[in-house]
């Protein structure tokens, strides 16, 4: 977090002195010296600012080269790319800022991926308050560090039935460091966010609903965080695969049904921390697999299919005052204990007494019932779900565990809701 | 008015009717008599439609009356145990039946005949068997219809009351109505039957008039006359 | 028909039963949602009542009302009204009665706390009626059952077999029928096993709304189609109603053929 924070300084520091030096600026409009913005792009030294006045512009491939640059729209400016090629590509060309444009059209294609921006060599980008329809990949940042995109709204505009590889990413990041995403909205992509060997970034306040595969996608991206965003309704919910130091903080993961469609999908991450998180009416709340040492504070599971889902090879997670609300299934266990642990939590399903008052259950409580043992083993019985007679099977193995693990149990389930800490 | 033409019924192993043919005509009291087990209710039932014969049919005005229902109308049954749901008043229940029936009744004149008027607002179940029985007939007469079914009328009931009951009985028959009925009080039925029908083991053993059957069994009276009707059947049964 | 029902309704009124019935179900109804914490809970702990308790209290009353009403019956039969009628007012007067009871006993309970709480109150009013559905369903099976047989002990021990037999008994084979046949496909058996059961059946409505995070991870493609859109909701609920014509035509049926 630091080194984020240092580098960003360096990065102003750098720009305002730019600017000052040389600064000139380039009007664009229809009825201006210079109407393209492609023409102005090629004239403009670098720290120049072009100001493009309201209008529709149909043209594609504006490549900018030279650093320093801020294109940016006055009034409703659009950038009508016309299904030829990608709209803005910034190249080698570091502290660009691009700014209120609506860019459009942007094709599919099988072999390139298309963006409505595509940020290449480029470091301290600014990228503000776009609107992004009918793209194929939103916007495309390679080995680019210390960006911003912000207020960005990204949709692909494609029908809901589309498949999947015919739509790109919103923001696609890779390869590249210190980014900050924030507020941002993005539906209707094939992943909304999508981190590849992406470190030391945030991503805050963005909402990404309804993309055909995962709101948010992280793969081998280290040290990052994510806090108040809102992942609703996605295909697969969110995957967090392959990375560590994970913050994830005060996010809301919401309605993300099917079957391989998790609130949030944890693969292979290690030491990291989810806090003060609402899983609500998703398939499975968390998924986790091959995950060591995390954290699991104050977290919200309510209404869930399967809150929490533990696969094998999962080491040393820790859930502590999470509320467990109305979930279907608390937790689906396989594999071996392996140091997991639940303290401390709310279960709504709880029945137990707290005679001594102290708050805590008399009695350990046991997430897993022997019908998520069935309904794994022969997912038809699911038919019976709820049923009277299931009900007596699950109490009796309650009382006498004999095929679910018995050592998964909260030994001291609390007797009220959670409060979270101030956050 | 009323035709059985060979009704058979059986329940399990117990022949309850066999081959059981009788007209009653209308305006005529019939009696229908035997002991206990000859099937006399049952016969009853089947013109009611409460139990469906084997074979044979019941005709009532020249139709049959199995699977239909609306030639109840013109008949009132009065069940031989007081069949009546226990929580309602007298008044109520007095009320009731008429709204199901979809008839008008009048019962005025006969509460008083019969001493209910005094019980009017008390529950069905805290009266007595007779006072029941008295219900049971206003229930009975209450309607203007053309056929009257009672089956055992002077069980539980005072001499007053069984008084009452004949002067009832000659009323009605002065103003046209077929009744039949059943009895095990002889001297009631010879005072009140115009014809008999004798069943014994679902058997029609005798029908005609008192007279007949006192001529045919030579006796004195319907109770030795009916006897002797048992006897002689008993006997036929032994050397069989 | 209407003026038996309306009869029917009235007795019952004034049935002691009938107050008790309310009552209970008013004393469960706050119990639960004053002690169970949350509302999720409590409308699983409803769901249980719904699905265990209205067919074994229709199941009773059915038989009860029946057997007790015997002698006004035999009134009623000899009075020139349709046979069927006589039975089926029977069964909706004690229907009615009955599902007014529990959709009283546990509507006002639930009105009160929706009074101080926000929650959502289509589930529960789901619930009612499906718990309406399965008393009057139960309590026609029971009456057929009754009709059928003049021992009181009898018809009382068949009904209550076969409440046994659709509560836990089924669910029970079913479940035992889907291990042992587990390496075959078998969504559509374990879909069309639900409809022979009204109480699985509802239970499988209610899930809809109640589980359908669950039901959604579910990879069968029948299934799918089915749990996934309100189709399935529409199609379970009209075969409930499908369910409730059966006492319709076994009472008729059976009722055609009795002596009394």
């Amino acid at each position: 977090m630091r080194t984020f924070i240092t580098s960003w300084c360096w990065v102003l520091l750098y720009l305002t002195i730019v600017n000052w030096a040389y600064a000139k600026t380039i009007k664009v409009c229809h009825n201006c010296d210079i109407r393209l913005i492609k023409q102005a792009v090629e004239l403009a030294d670098t720290g120049d600012t072009i100001i493009v006045l309201e209008g529709r512009y149909r043209e594609s491939n504006i490549i900018i080269r030279v650093p320093d640059i801020v294109l940016i729209g006055k009034g409703r400016v659009v950038i009508d790319a016309g299904k030829e090629n990608q709209a803005v590509v910034v190249f080698k060309s570091p502290n660009v800022t691009i700014k209120n444009l609506t860019i459009k059209n942007v094709p599919f294609n099988s072999t390139e991926e298309l963006a409505a921006v595509n940020i290449l060599y480029s470091n301290g980008y600014i990228i503000e308050d776009l609107i992004i329809d009918s793209t194929f990949f939103g916007i495309l940042v390679e080995q680019s560090d210390s960006g911003i995109i912000r207020g960005c709204t990204i949709r692909s505009g494609s029908s809901i039935d589309v498949y999947e590889a015919t739509i790109g990413n919103g923001i696609h990041l890779c390869k590249s460091n210190y980014a900050l995403i924030e507020n941002n909205v993005i539906t209707n992509m094939r992943d909304g966010i999508y981190f590849e060997f992406v470190s030391n970034s945030v991503i805050r306040g963005n909402y990404s609903y309804e993309n055909k595969r995962y709101g948010l996608h992280f793969m081998f991206s280290n040290d990052d965080v994510y806090v108040n965003n809102r992942f609703e309704g996605n295909g697969a919910g969110v995957a967090v695969m392959f990375s560590k130091n994970i913050d994830m903080h005060n996010n809301v993961f919401k309605n993300n049904w099917g079957m391989s469609a998790y609130g949030l999908l944890l693969k292979e991450i290690y030491d990291s921390e989810i806090k003060h998180n609402v899983f609500i009416r998703n398939t499975t709340g968390i998924h986790v697999e091959g995950s060591a040492r995390i954290i699991y504070e104050e977290n919200d599971f309510v209404e869930n299919g399967w809150a929490v889902n533990f696969l094998g090879g999962s080491y040393d997670n820790y859930f502590y005052h999470n509320n467990f609300i109305g979930n279907t299934f608390d937790v689906a266990y396989f594999g071996r204990i392996n140091n997991n642990r639940f303290e401390e939590n709310y279960w709504n399903k709880y029945t137990g007494y707290d005679l001594d008052r102290d708050g805590f259950g008399d009695v350990p409580y046991r997430p897993v019932d022997l019908f998520t043992y069935m309904v794994n083993e022969i997912p038809e019985t699911i038919v019976l779900l709820r049923s009277f007679f299931v009900q007596i099977l699950n109490f009796a193995e309650q009382v006498v565990p004999v095929l679910t693990p018995a050592d998964i149990y909260d030994p001291k389930p609390l007797m009220q809701k959670w409060k979270w800490s101030g956050s | 008015m009323v035709r059985f033409i060979e009704v058979c019924k059986r329940f399990g192993k117990l022949q309850v009717l066999d081959n059981v043919s009788i007209d009653v005509e209308k305006g005529i009291r019939t009696a229908i008599l035997g002991p206990n087990g000859s099937g006399k209710t049952t016969l009853i039932k089947t013109l009611l439609g409460m139990v469906i014969p084997d074979s044979g049919d019941v005709l009532f005005k020249g139709e049959s009356v199995i699977g239909k229902h609306k030639y109840r109308r013109e008949i009132v049954y009065m069940p031989q145990i007081a069949l009546f749901p226990q929580n309602l008043t007298v008044k109520e229940l007095l009320d009731l039946i008429p709204k199901l029936r979809r008839q008008s009744a009048r019962y005025d004149g006969l509460i008083e005949r019969f001493g209910v008027n005094e019980f009017m607002h008390k529950k069905m179940n805290a009266l007595s068997g007779g006072m029941r029985q008295k219900v049971n007939l206003v229930l009975a007469f209450m309607f203007d219809v053309p056929l009257i079914i009672l089956d055992e009328p002077t069980n539980g009931l005072d001499p007053v009351a069984v008084l009452e009951l004949k002067k009832l009985l000659r009323e009605e028959e002065e103003k046209g109505r077929t009744i039949i009925f059943t009895s095990h009080i002889m001297d009631f039925v010879q005072q009140m039957a115009d014809r008999i029908v004798f069943l014994l083991e679902g058997v029609v053993k005798f029908k005609g008039t008192v007279e007949e059957i006192l001529q045919e069994t030579d006796s004195s009276s319907l109770e030795e006359a009916v006897a002797s009707l048992i006897l002689k059947n008993q006997k036929v049964k032994d050397y069989a | 028909m209407l003026k038996i029902i309306g009869y029917v309704i009235k007795d019952l009124l004034r049935n002691r039963w009938t107050l008790f019935y309310l009552l209970f179900y008013l004393l469960v109804g706050f119990a639960i949602l004053i002690f169970s914490g949350d509302f999720s809970k409590s409308t699983v702990s409803f769901l249980q009542i719904i699905l265990i308790l209205t067919p074994l209290i229709g199941t009773l009353f059915g038989v009860m009302y029946y057997y007790n009403s015997r002698d006004f019956i035999e009134l009623l039969l000899a009075q020139p009204i349709r046979r069927r009628d006589v039975f089926i007012g029977q069964w909706l007067g004690v229907s009615v009665s009955l599902g007014t009871s529990l959709v009283l006993g546990l509507g006002i309970p639930f009105l009160w706390y929706f009074a101080q709480y926000e929650v959502a109150g289509d589930q529960f009013v789901l619930l009612l009626l499906l718990g309406f559905a399965l008393g009057t369903i139960f309590t026609g099976l029971a009456m057929a059952v009754s009709v059928s047989t003049d021992n009181k002990i009898r018809g009382f021990g068949y009904a209550l077999v076969l409440w046994l037999l659709m509560a836990v008994v089924y669910d029970g084979f079913l479940l035992l029928a889907l291990i042992a046949f587990r390496d075959y496909p078998l969504e559509k058996f374990a879909l069309i096993a639900t409809v022979f059961n009204p109480i699985d059946l509802a239970r499988i409505t209610i899930l809809l709304k109640l589980d359908i995070s669950a039901l959604m991870g579910y990879t069968g493609a029948v299934f799918r189609e089915f749990l996934g859109s309100t189709t399935g909701m529409i199609l379970a609920s009209s075969v409930l109603i499908l369910w409730m014509l059966l006492p319709f035509a076994l009472i008729t049926l059976i009722a055609k053929k009795r002596d009394f």
